[in-house]
């Protein structure tokens, strides 16, 4: 019996939050992980947390469910992961940021602020011919904000990839208990010497 | 109390109970052996530094506890990968030393600086570059901790120079912060009972022991279980010495060259209970038609290996001996005696099929018939060091392993060249055994140099070189599946008797069945190392044996006595 069922198999997009150690190389053995196990990953972003010896990554994969447990695993697995939760299914925020430089023409600069406006986006750099316009929020935003724009003429483009946060006051999301198969990894605190 | 770098690296072996390391010395790493002159450390000089993470590999598996191994940059640390990758598919606990250059050469691509954690990132457990002293005793203290404890494996720590000269106040860390390491032991209740009751109520039952009850001790645990719930085992390779061979519910190696009858029980077992193995595809066969009546337990420290090949109806996350003792006290006696007729069924005319029962013997040297008499004239009391290929499958067949933990063998890499430099290390490790090495003609000449190592230190090794002139599991292979298009699989080799010689070792060849028992007696007897070859036929093949990406149940049995004869005579 191959593990996996139908809804187990099929893909959608998962999110993952790990907490890493900061410590030099760490993103490396996480890259390399997801080379070595083939995991595609979509987006991938580290940054600073509150405290200065952890390092968060916000890890976007479009995997089955399986697969998704599998990279899981496979993150916790690593020595300088401490702490590793799909929240796809907790209520959360996600956002995701970009910057994009459209031409500008001074005739339809009027056009683009409005649409600015709208998308309670702003504008942050002005040049002759061109403006950046920096727009955050969730995916589905950002996207119909490149969408709009494309007629102006995008001349670049970058995004930050996904962030995203658990609601309420705690970090784990309270009813996202693993349902990977196996049992709460994160019982022994401290390891048996 | 001030250390530099490289006396710190003495203390703390010696603190971690090393008393003995494998390596080779080289410009990155001479402040660590010039300390090495003022400490009680015994360091073993190997001719190629493959051979030392080898043998720290084989002594780890000989003796539960981490093997150490040393060299120096670039192609000191290089020639380390094949057997830190070796201890990474076998879960062996390895730490490797390796000598850096200067730090603030590092990325410079300078004189033999080459990027050994980036290399070896994916084959060890955790590495670790050190630039700085101060960092030198935590991490040192991180590395065996992490090597040896939840699912061993190697850890490799790359010292630069600088760090080795430069010395500071030295205190060895009492305590550790992992806080991405914890282990977890113990099973959850729940699951246990769950487990529990699973197993109380399985008709056909099989437990498939792997490598995790040797590394975890849990030797009575299984056979408890096994004895007191009526349940057949089967083992993986790198299970065997889990449990007795001569153990009436032991069904002995399931897999590719397995038992055919333990392969069918698994084929048609109601539930399998895995302990501490991984449904390796070796073990398998084609996962789409693996043991399709079964419920699975899986026990494994590793979370990562539940669910990975094989869906898990109950995944136990723990330590293989502690899980069997939560579960023990719930699991009642069974009769099971349908399941057990129908075992003797599948068992039939499997020594009827045997080679060794065709009286094929007359002037025919087999392989196995050696392997079955080193097992007959030791009495089957000695530690087996085998390689790969033919001789390790055989070996695996026709030696009956009843000590424990008695086989020690390359699984998950087969890396040829394994069973002399492993043998060295298991020596050391069990200096009271008798420890065979049993190895291909292949494989020998992978290790021939580690000969010289053998000698400077006086250890009385038996090596056993099943010379069949080729390669010979290649050749199997490509008989059965390349339509006998052979290809590069004729090996020709040296004299060994006068390389054994050239050596100073004892040589003896044995061309004849007749002369066999009587040169395993020569070479018990010699109180040094003994190079015995045995001139064996070319052309058989083991069996049984599953193709790749077929079935369990579809493997090749061994063949009917005629056809036997038939190849007899042609070969
Ligand atoms: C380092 C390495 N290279 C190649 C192989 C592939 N391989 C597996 S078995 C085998 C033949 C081994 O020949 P020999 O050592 O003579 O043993 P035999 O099968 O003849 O008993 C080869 C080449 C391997 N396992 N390891
Ligand atoms: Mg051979």
């Amino acid at each position: 019996m191959p593990p996996g069922d139908d809804s187990s198999t099929r893909k959608s997009t998962h999110i993952l939050v790990a907490l890493v150690e900061n410590k030099p190389g760490v993103l490396n053995r996480v890259a390399s992980l997801f080379r070595r196990r083939s995991f595609n990953i979509e987006s991938l972003t580290v940054g600073h947390t509150e405290s200065p010896d952890i390092s968060r990554m916000t890890i976007v994969v479009d995997t089955s469910k399986t697969s998704a447990a599998l990279v899981e695993k496979n993150l916790n697995k690593l020595i300088n992961v401490i702490d590793v939760q799909d929240v796809t299914h907790a209520p959360i925020v996600v956002r995701d940021l970009a910057l994009i430089k459209v031409t500008a023409p001074a005739e339809r600069r009027a056009e683009i602020m409005q649409l600015v406006d709208i998308f309670r986006a702003k504008i942050v750099d002005v040049y002759a011919e061109s403006v950046i316009v920096e727009v955050t929020g969730p995916e589905a935003k950002i996207d119909s904000m490149v969408e709009l724009l494309h007629p102006f003429g995008i001349i670049e483009m970058v995004r930050t990839g996904r962030v995203a946060m658990v609601r309420g006051s705690g970090y784990r999301a309270p009813y996202v208990l693993s349902d990977n198969g196996t049992n709460g990894l994160r019982v022994n605190p401290t390891p048996n010497l | 109390m001030r250390r530099t770098g490289a006396q710190m690296v003495w203390e703390i072996l010696r603190r971690e109970g090393v008393q003995i390391i494998f390596g080779y010395p080289g410009g990155a790493i001479l402040p660590i052996y010039d300390a090495l002159v003022d400490y009680p450390i015994h360091h073993v000089l190997v001719r190629h530094e493959e051979n030392a993470a080898l043998a720290a590999d084989g002594y780890a598996r000989a003796t539960g506890r981490v093997g150490v191994c040393m060299a120096t940059s670039g192609p000191g640390a290089m020639n380390l990968v094949t057997g830190l990758a070796c201890a990474m598919l076998d879960s062996s606990p390895v730490v490797a030393i390796t000598g850096q250059v200067t730090s603030h050469l590092v990325g410079s691509d300078a004189f033999q600086e080459i990027d050994v954690t980036g290399v070896t990132l994916p084959i060890t457990k955790h590495n670790y570059l050190v630039n700085r002293v101060e960092e030198l005793p935590r991490v040192m203290k991180e590395a065996f901790y992490i090597a040896r404890s939840g699912r061993p494996g190697p850890v490799l720590i790359d010292i630069c120079k600088d760090a080795q000269m430069a010395s500071t106040g030295f205190e060895y860390p009492e305590t550790i912060e992992l806080p991405g390491y914890r282990p977890v032991l113990r099973g959850p209740e729940e699951q246990i009972r769950q487990a529990a009751a699973y197993i109380n109520a399985a008709e056909r039952p099989m437990i498939l022991a792997g490598h995790g009850i040797i590394l975890s001790g849990a030797n009575d645990e299984l056979r408890e279980l096994a004895e007191r719930g009526n349940i057949p085992v089967s083992t993986t390779l790198l299970g065997i010495g889990g449990l007795p061979e001569s153990h009436p519910l032991n069904l002995r190696m399931m897999g590719m060259h397995g038992q055919a009858y333990a392969n069918m029980a698994i084929q048609e077992a109601d539930l399998l209970i895995a302990l501490g193995m991984r449904f390796d595809d070796r073990v398998t066969g084609n996962l789409k038609s693996y043991a399709p009546r079964a419920e699975v337990i899986h026990v494994d420290i590793d979370p990562v290996e539940i669910g990975k090949n094989v869906r898990a109806d109950v995944g136990i996350v723990g330590d293989a001996k502690q899980v069997l003792r939560q579960i023990l006290p719930f699991i009642e006696p069974r009769y099971r005696s349908a399941w057990f007729a129908q075992i003797e069924r599948w068992r039939g005319d499997a020594g009827a099929r045997d080679i060794l029962n065709q009286g094929l013997l007359k002037d025919m040297l087999l392989a196995p018939y050696v392997i079955h008499e080193i097992w007959r004239g030791t009495g089957g009391d000695i530690t087996v060091v085998s390689d790969v290929g033919q001789n390790q499958m055989w070996e695996a067949q026709y030696f009956q392993h009843d000590r424990q933990n008695q086989l020690i063998t390359s699984g998950g890499l087969g890396t040829m060249g394994f069973a002399v430099p492993a043998a060295i290390g298991t020596k050391f490790g069990r200096p009271d055994d008798e420890v065979w090495a049993v190895v291909g003609d292949g494989g020998f000449q992978m290790s021939i140099p580690e000969l010289a190592t053998v000698v400077q230190e006086k250890l009385p090794l038996k090596i056993a070189v099943i010379n069949n002139g080729c390669l010979g599991m290649v050749r199997q292979w490509q008989e059965l599946l390349h339509d006998r298009r052979y290809s590069e699989i004729r090996i020709a080799g040296p004299d060994l008797v006068k390389l054994a010689d050239a050596y100073g070792i004892k040589g003896q060849r044995v061309r004849r069945p007749d002369d066999v028992a009587e040169a395993i007696r020569v070479a018990r007897q010699c109180p040094g190392p003994v190079l015995t070859e045995f001139v064996v036929e070319p052309e058989i093949n083991v069996f049984p044996m599953v193709q790749p990406g077929k079935g369990l149940h579809e493997m090749w049995r061994r063949p009917m006595p005629s056809r036997n004869m038939a190849m007899a005579e042609k070969v």
